[in-house]
C-alpha cells in the first residue's frame, strides 16, 4: 500500500498529559503443561493527542499487549495505570465501565451487530453508559455524521460496503469521547483503496485531537503515525517517531 | 438505575429481533413451554372446576343442617362397627323436636325425619320417568330445602298429617312429565297412586356428578309410608341449626339430646352418626389436594421439558453469539448486562409460548364449556396472573446457566472466537 499524499504533510500536534502508564508488565499464559511468556516486562508511556502503531510479527506480544492497552486483560506483574487509575486491581465491572468510558475498540472484523442497524450499533456503548434515549440518539447521529455516514444511519451492517462498516465501526468507538481509540489491524479485511480512506479517517481523527492507537503487522499502515512501537519476543525493541 | 432501564429496554428489543430472526427454531423451543403451560393450566382450570364443582354441591346440603344417620358419609372397611345400629325411626325426630322446643336457649331450631327411596317409575298420561329418588317427609321439610320454587308451595303440616296425596317435583322430573306446560295442579302416576303436582324445584344440578337434586320428588311421610314404607333403607333425620357459625356447639347438643332419645348410658358410644357438610369437606379435601397435586406434578413435567428446551436452546445462542458477547464486553457490557440479555431471551421465548398456551387453554375451555357444559373447568383472572408467572419463572430457571456461562467469558477469549 502506498501512503496517500496528504500523509506526506504530516503534522505532528503536541502530545497532550499521560494516558497510559505502563512499568514493566508481564503477562503469562498457562497453555497445557507450558508457560508461554507473552509480555516479559514492558515499560510504556502514551499521552493524550498521539498516534501511535504497534507492531510485531505473530508471537511478538502484539495481540497481548492490545487486550492490555485495551483493558480487556490484566498484567500478571507490573503497573498499568490508565488516567492514573491503577487497572491492574480493577474488578471485571470496573474494566467494563473503563472501556466503555475511556476506549472506543476498532477490530479488524468489525464485530458490529447484524441485526442492528448503523445507529443502533453506534448507540450500543451508549446504553452501557446510561446515555438516555434521546440524548443517544443524537449523538450515535452525530458520530455517524463525523465518519460521512450520515445518509445510512438507519442501514444494516449487510447493506454497507466493508469501509462503510469499518466507518460505522469507528463511529461506534467514537461515541462515547474516549480517551483512546485502539484500532486492531483496522485495515486488515479491506481492499487496499478502502484501507486508505480508513488511514485517512483515522489521520483526520488525529488531527481533531483523538489519540489513537493502531496495532498491526503492516509497515504501510504503521507507517501513517506519529510514533512506532516494535514488539520482539514479548519485549519493546524499538520505541521511537516516525522518519 | 437508569442504566439498567436502558439496558433491559435493549435486551427485551434484541430478545424479540433474535426471536424474529430465528423464527422456526424459536417456534419449535416456544412449542415446548406451549405444551406445557396448557397442560399446567388446563389441569389448573380443572382442579379449579371440580373445586368449585364440589363447593356448589356441599351447598346443596346446606350448611346449616346436621343429618343424624345411622352410617356415616363416608366409610372405610369399618362397617361393622355401624352395621348394628338401630335405624332411624320417625318417632325419634319428633321427640328431638319436643326436646329442641323444652331447650331453653338451644342452638338447634328442628328435627325433620326424611326417608328416601330411588329408583323410582313416575308417570304422567303417556310419559314417564324412571329413576326418580322419592322422598317421605312432613310439611316442615320445606323449612331445610335449598332449593327455592319455580312454581307452587311445599305441602303444609295439615296436607303431610293428612298424608294427602300430594307432591313436589324436581325440577328434571317435572320437564319430563309435563314437557313446555305448567306441572301445578296435574295428577302423577307414583306405585300406582295418583299424586297431585303441588309445587316444582328450581334446577339445582347434580351432585359431585353422582346424582342429581332436579331428579327428586317429595311426598308427605304418611303417604310414602303406605307405599314405600319405612323400615329399611337409610332414613335420617336432618336438623336444622340456628346459627351455622356455631355448628360445633349445635353438634354437642344434639349428640347429648339424641342419646336421651335412645336412653343410652354414659360411656356408651353412639349408636348413631351426625354427618354434617363441612365433615364432608374434611374427609374428601386432603383427596381432592392430593389428585391436585400429582395433576400439577404430571403436567408440571410437560413444562420441565419445556424449559429444558429453552435452556438448550440458549446455550447454543451463547455459544452462536460468543463473539457478540465479547464485542459488547469490549464495549463496556458488564457481567450483570450479558446476563440480563440471555435471561430476558429465555424468559421472552418462554413469555410467547405462555401467552401462546394459555389462548389454547382459553379456547379450549370455551369450547369444552359448550359442547359439554356439564364438565367442570373454569377459567379464571388468577390463571392467567399465575400462568405468566409461571411462564417467566420457566425462562428464569432455564435461562439462569446459559446466562451466567454468557457472563463469565473472558472477553479476550470471546473476541477471538469464530
Amino acid at each position: 500500500m502506498t501512503p496517500p499524499a496528504l500523509a506526506e504533510v504530516r503534522p505532528l500536534r503536541p502530545a497532550g498529559p499521560l494516558v497510559i502508564a505502563i512499568e514493566n508488565v508481564t503477562k503469562l499464559y498457562q497453555m497445557g503443561d507450558e508457560t508461554i511468556h507473552a509480555l516479559r516486562g514492558v515499560s510504556l508511556e502514551i499521552r493524550r493527542n498521539e498516534y501511535l502503531a504497534v507492531m510485531g510479527p505473530s508471537g511478538s506480544g502484539k495481540s497481548t499487549m492490545m487486550n492490555m492497552l485495551g483493558c480487556l486483560d490484566t498484567p500478571t506483574s507490573g503497573r498499568y495505570e490508565f488516567n492514573g487509575n491503577d487497572v491492574a486491581a480493577m474488578t471485571d465491572d470496573e474494566l467494563a465501565d473503563i472501556r466503555n468510558r475511556e476506549i472506543g475498540f476498532v477490530f479488524q472484523t468489525f464485530n458490529l451487530l447484524p441485526r442492528s442497524d448503523a445507529l443502533r450499533n453506534v448507540e450500543l456503548p451508549l446504553i452501557y453508559g446510561g446515555v438516555p434515549p434521546h440524548e443517544r440518539h443524537e449523538r450515535a447521529r452525530k458520530a455517524l455524521e463525523d465518519v460521512g455516514l450520515g445518509e445510512r444511519i438507519h442501514h444494516r451492517p449487510n447493506e454497507l460496503s466493508g469501509g462503510q462498516r469499518q466507518r460505522v465501526a469507528i463511529a461506534r468507538a467514537l461515541v462515547n469521547r474516549p480517551s483512546i481509540i485502539l484500532a486492531d489491524e483496522p485495515t486488515g479485511n479491506l481492499d487496499s483503496k478502502t484501507g486508505i480512506e480508513i488511514l485517512a479517517l483515522f489521520e483526520d481523527l488525529y488531527e481533531r485531537g483523538n489519540t489513537i492507537i493502531v496495532v498491526t503487522h503492516e509497515e504501510s499502515v504503521a507507517r501513517h503515525a506519529r510514533r512506532i512501537i516494535r514488539l520482539h519476543d514479548g519485549l519493546i525493541a524499538s520505541d521511537g517517531p516516525v522518519t | 438505575m437508569k442504566r439498567i432501564i436502558y439496558e433491559v429496554t435493549e435486551s427485551i428489543r434484541m430478545a424479540f429481533a433474535q426471536i424474529r430472526a430465528n423464527k422456526l427454531r424459536s417456534a419449535l423451543t416456544a412449542l415446548g413451554v406451549v405444551i406445557g403451560i396448557l397442560a399446567v393450566t388446563l389441569m389448573g382450570t380443572a382442579i379449579r372446576g371440580v373445586d368449585i364443582g364440589f363447593n356448589a354441591s356441599l351447598a346443596m346440603l346446606g350448611s346449616d343442617v346436621l343429618h343424624v344417620e345411622k352410617w356415616p358419609w363416608i366409610t372405610g372397611d369399618d362397617w361393622w362397627k355401624y352395621v348394628n345400629r338401630p335405624i332411624i325411626k320417625p318417632d325419634e325426630a319428633a321427640k328431638l323436636s319436643r326436646i329442641i322446643e323444652a331447650t331453653p336457649n338451644s342452638e338447634l331450631d328442628f328435627a325433620v325425619f326424611v326417608h328416601g327411596r330411588g329408583g323410582v317409575s313416575v308417570k304422567a298420561g303417556t310419559l314417564s320417568i324412571n329413576g326418580v329418588v322419592v322422598f317421605g317427609s312432613t310439611g316442615e321439610y320445606g323449612r331445610i330445602l335449598t332449593a327455592d320454587f319455580t312454581e307452587g308451595r311445599m305441602y303444609t303440616e295439615t296436607e303431610s298429617d293428612a298424608a294427602q296425596q300430594v307432591c313436589v317435583l324436581g325440577s328434571d322430573v317435572a320437564q319430563a312429565l309435563f314437557p313446555g306446560r305448567s306441572s301445578i295442579g296435574q295428577t302423577i302416576v307414583v306405585k300406582g297412586q295418583p299424586f297431585r303436582v303441588i309445587g316444582v324445584l328450581a334446577k339445582q344440578g347434580s351432585f359431585l356428578g353422582l346424582f342429581s337434586f332436579d331428579d327428586q320428588m317429595l311426598m308427605p311421610l304418611g303417604a310414602y309410608r303406605k307405599y314405600f314404607g319405612i323400615r329399611n333403607g337409610n332414613p335420617e333425620i336432618q336438623v336444622k341449626v340456628k346459627d351455622k357459625t356455631r355448628i360445633a356447639e349445635a353438634r354437642d347438643e344434639l349428640t347429648g339430646d339424641m342419646r336421651r332419645v335412645r336412653g343410652q348410658v354414659p360411656g356408651e358410644p353412639d349408636n348413631f352418626t351426625i354427618n354434617t357438610q363441612d365433615a364432608f369437606k374434611d374427609k374428601l379435601d386432603p383427596i381432592k389436594q392430593g389428585i391436585a397435586l400429582a395433576g400439577l406434578f404430571v403436567t408440571g413435567l410437560a413444562l420441565f421439558v419445556g424449559a429444558i428446551g429453552i435452556m438448550n436452546i440458549t446455550f447454543v445462542s451463547v455459544r452462536e453469539r460468543t463473539k457478540e458477547i465479547g464485542t459488547r464486553k469490549a464495549l463496556g457490557a458488564r457481567r450483570l448486562t450479558i446476563r440480563l440479555q440471555f435471561l430476558i431471551e429465555a424468559v421472552s421465548i418462554c413469555m410467547v409460548g405462555g401467552v401462546i398456551g394459555l389462548t389454547l387453554t382459553f379456547l379450549t375451555c370455551l369450547g369444552v364449556k359448550t359442547a359439554f357444559p356439564a364438565f367442570p373447568l373454569e377459567f379464571s383472572a388468577s390463571l392467567i396472573v399465575i400462568s405468566m408467572l409461571v411462564s417467566v419463572a420457566t425462562g428464569v430457571l432455564s435461562g439462569y446457566l446459559p446466562a451466567a456461562s454468557a457472563s463469565k467469558l473472558d472477553p479476550v477469549v470471546a473476541l477471538r472466537y469464530e
